[in-house]
């Protein structure tokens, strides 16, 4: 008696959309256990974690702020791997977006007119895509696997911003600690509301809405999924693979250097030594659990971002550390790969054993 | 003790997590599946090697714990994988980001207190060859371990009629299962494998290289492990040469920061992972290389059809 894969005839739509769902309810069923399993009252901690986070004003804010550079990056992330091209680097396209977006501010704090801030968010998407340009280079002219390059590039820009702002740009008014100057008013993004939410949000809704048009609707869309399903019926349609590497990662470069540049001016002010919590990482699982779709990623991006301030109030209601919000992150991702299963496979108990030769 | 002495067994030290974690891989993906938890596995390692250790006084029990730990988490992506034909790549990933959460959760209340390192133990002869026998044979005994496996797994993969097998299976498992070999069941033992070396690998981080667990102490030798494995073109004794060439850069950056040449910590720190994106160009670019020794199915999901 065994348990088996066997291939359905075609998708399953009904798993298609329920799988998500499916994703999020099992992931809350472990999340019970292990708050058992340490201690906490399991339906305290669900509700503190996921529940609570929805029900205050200000919280609903910070919802938006973290949610905003998810699902920008993740917009970028899920072109790429539609296209089948494994861009792991966002992180550090993320950082360098931050810090080439903020050399006008940091090298030349004094240019403070309205053209400033729409000139670093131009320099940050230009920073990411160069920082992205490397790995698709490394993949067209060498065939160098892009996960590795794209994936070490993370570490060496985490670097490099560590030198900058205890380095050379390390704010000469700040009493020694490792910060850029502060940015001026001219250099921040708009506020929106009464908290830190700011006009990055409805940007990020822009790029969903022309991602979902692009996909859904245009010649380049249809050259993205085909090349990733199938690259030789690609190649004979005339597309290239190559340029689709390069257009994807310059993409998701792109617009993770907008959401870096966009963080960094708008929620933070300034450089630090890390200005992302894995927003590069957790962008990956918000691509998968939107299904790589960029409406799914809208979604699916609130619900990471109810994940992080939900363990950020964890720390302060429970007692329980806030790295549980990683902890959820990568059950959840497990959770909705093994669900995704369902839409091509189903299960069938088999008892005899198969036969062999 | 001169200086030459010194800097090799440092040497010795920085190249042996990685030697250990890349071994467990190479079985792996000679099997045809692709584990990018690597890091996960090792940071796992590294936490549960350490906690075990302190709270049992041995660090024999840290080494069995970090095994464990490993193989735990291994037997997760195994189920995954295997059991339901997941997208290996993005399994691989959530295994990291899981394996690293889940290291920062229970190695919280490990941070700050000392560790329990291993002691060495000198092979009687051998150890007082000069210069070598400090070096290589006056170790603590998971650096003879990683020399041991090594042997191990070249006379497993090429001399043995089961590693003949997982090569087959790595190489064109539609082929091996009408032959009637259980492809899923080997590839889940090799995934097992491969966990428990990644988490050796982590927990002698914690236990002999540096006695206390830090959060993410694994600094990405897990990524750099999986690029040893392309980078000695899936072949242990290559993947040797790989391993203690990683370990002295690393050794060498250190170097450079105690010798104070005035170049920032942060570049030197990042050498290993510059080192790492060009040995994968310059082994990329010998395709022939790369095509005669990768197994043929790797990342590929298998799904048995009867």
């Amino acid at each position: 008696m065994r348990l088996e894969l066997e291939k359905r005839p075609e998708r399953s739509a009904r798993m298609a959309i329920a799988s998500p769902f499916l994703a999020v309810a099992l992931t809350l069923v472990v999340g019970a256990m292990i708050f058992a399993a340490i201690g906490v009252n399991p339906a305290r901690g669900l509700y503190v974690l996921f529940v609570e986070p929805l029900t205050q004003g200000w919280s609903l804010q910070e919802l938006v702020v973290k949610a905003t550079p998810l699902v920008l990056i993740a917009c970028g992330l899920l072109v790429c791997y539609l296209a089948n091209t494994w861009n792991i680097g966002a992180e550090g396209q993320f950082v360098m977006g931050g810090v080439v977006g903020s050399i006008l501010p940091v090298l030349l704090p004094d240019f403070a007119n309205p053209l400033t801030l729409p000139l670093m968010l131009v320099m940050g998407v230009l920073g990411g895509m160069a920082w992205a340009a490397i790995p698709a280079f490394l993949k067209v002219r060498f065939g160098t696997n892009e996960i590795l390059t794209s994936l070490m590039l993370v570490y060496v820009a985490q670097l490099f911003l560590d030198w900058l702002v205890r380095g050379p740009w390390r704010d000469p008014a700040g009493y020694n600690f490792p910060e850029s100057r502060v940015f001026s008013a001219a250099a921040s993004m708009p506020v929106l509301g009464d908290g830190r939410m700011s006009i990055g949000a409805i940007i990020a809704l822009l790029v969903v809405a022309a991602l979902a048009v692009l996909l859904s609707r245009t010649l380049k869309g249809f050259e993205i999924k085909v090349l990733g399903q199938a690259p030789r019926a690609g190649a004979f349609a005339g597309f290239s693979q190559k340029k689709m590497v390069v257009f994807a990662f310059l993409l998701a470069g792109g617009l993770a250097g907008l959401a870096g540049i966009m963080e960094v001016s708008g929620s933070i002010g300034q450089l630090l030594p890390t200005i992302s919590p894995g927003y590069g990482f957790a962008a990956i699982i918000v691509a998968f659990l939107g299904r790589l779709n960029p409406l799914g990623a809208l979604v699916a991006g609130l619900v990471l971002a109810l994940s992080y301030i939900g363990g950020e109030s964890a720390q302060i209601a429970l007692g329980v550390s806030e790295k549980i919000t990683r902890v959820f992150q990568g059950m959840l991702l497990f959770f909705v790969l093994a669900c995704d299963t369902l839409i091509l496979y189903r299960f069938r108990l088999v008892r005899s054993a198969p036969a062999t030769a | 003790m001169d200086f030459l002495e010194a800097f090799l067994i440092t040497v010795v030290t920085a190249s042996t997590p990685l030697l250990l974690a890349a071994l467990g891989e190479l079985i792996v993906e000679r099997s045809g599946v692709l584990n990018l938890g690597v890091e996960g596995m090792m940071v796992m390692g590294a936490v549960c090697g350490f906690g075990a250790a302190l709270l049992s006084g041995n660090p024999w029990l840290g080494v069995l714990a970090a095994i464990l730990a490993g193989m735990a988490l291994a037997a997760l992506f195994g189920v995954l994988t295997m059991g339901f034909a997941t997208n290996q790549v993005a399994t691989g990933l959530a295994l990291t980001l899981l394996g690293i959460g889940l290291s920062g959760l229970v190695g919280e209340s490990f941070i700050g207190k000392p560790g329990r390192a291993m002691q060495a133990l000198p092979i009687p002869l051998l150890s007082e060859i000069p210069l070598i026998g400090p070096v290589l044979f006056a170790r603590d005994p998971l650096v003879y371990l990683s020399f041991g496996l090594l042997a191990l797994v070249s006379w497993f993969l090429f001399r043995s009629k089961p590693g003949l097998i997982l090569r087959a299976i790595g190489d064109n498992p539609e082929s091996a299962h009408m032959l009637g070999y259980p492809v899923l069941r080997v590839r889940f033992l090799a995934i097992l494998f491969g966990g428990g070396m990644a988490g050796l690998g982590g927990g002698y981080l914690s236990l002999a290289y540096t006695p206390l667990w830090a959060e993410g102490m694994t600094a990405g030798r897990g990524w750099i492990a999986l690029a040893l494995v392309v980078f000695a073109t899936w072949l242990p004794s290559r993947l040797l040469a790989g391993a203690y060439l990683f370990g002295l850069m690393t050794i060498l950056g250190f170097h450079a920061q105690a010798a104070g040449l005035g170049i920032p910590s942060q570049f030197l720190s990042s050498l290993p992972y510059l080192a790492t994106i060009v040995v994968l160009v310059i082994i990329s670019r010998r395709k022939a290389l790369v095509a005669a020794h990768s197994p043929a199915s790797i990342g590929r999901s298998f799904v048995p059809t009867h």
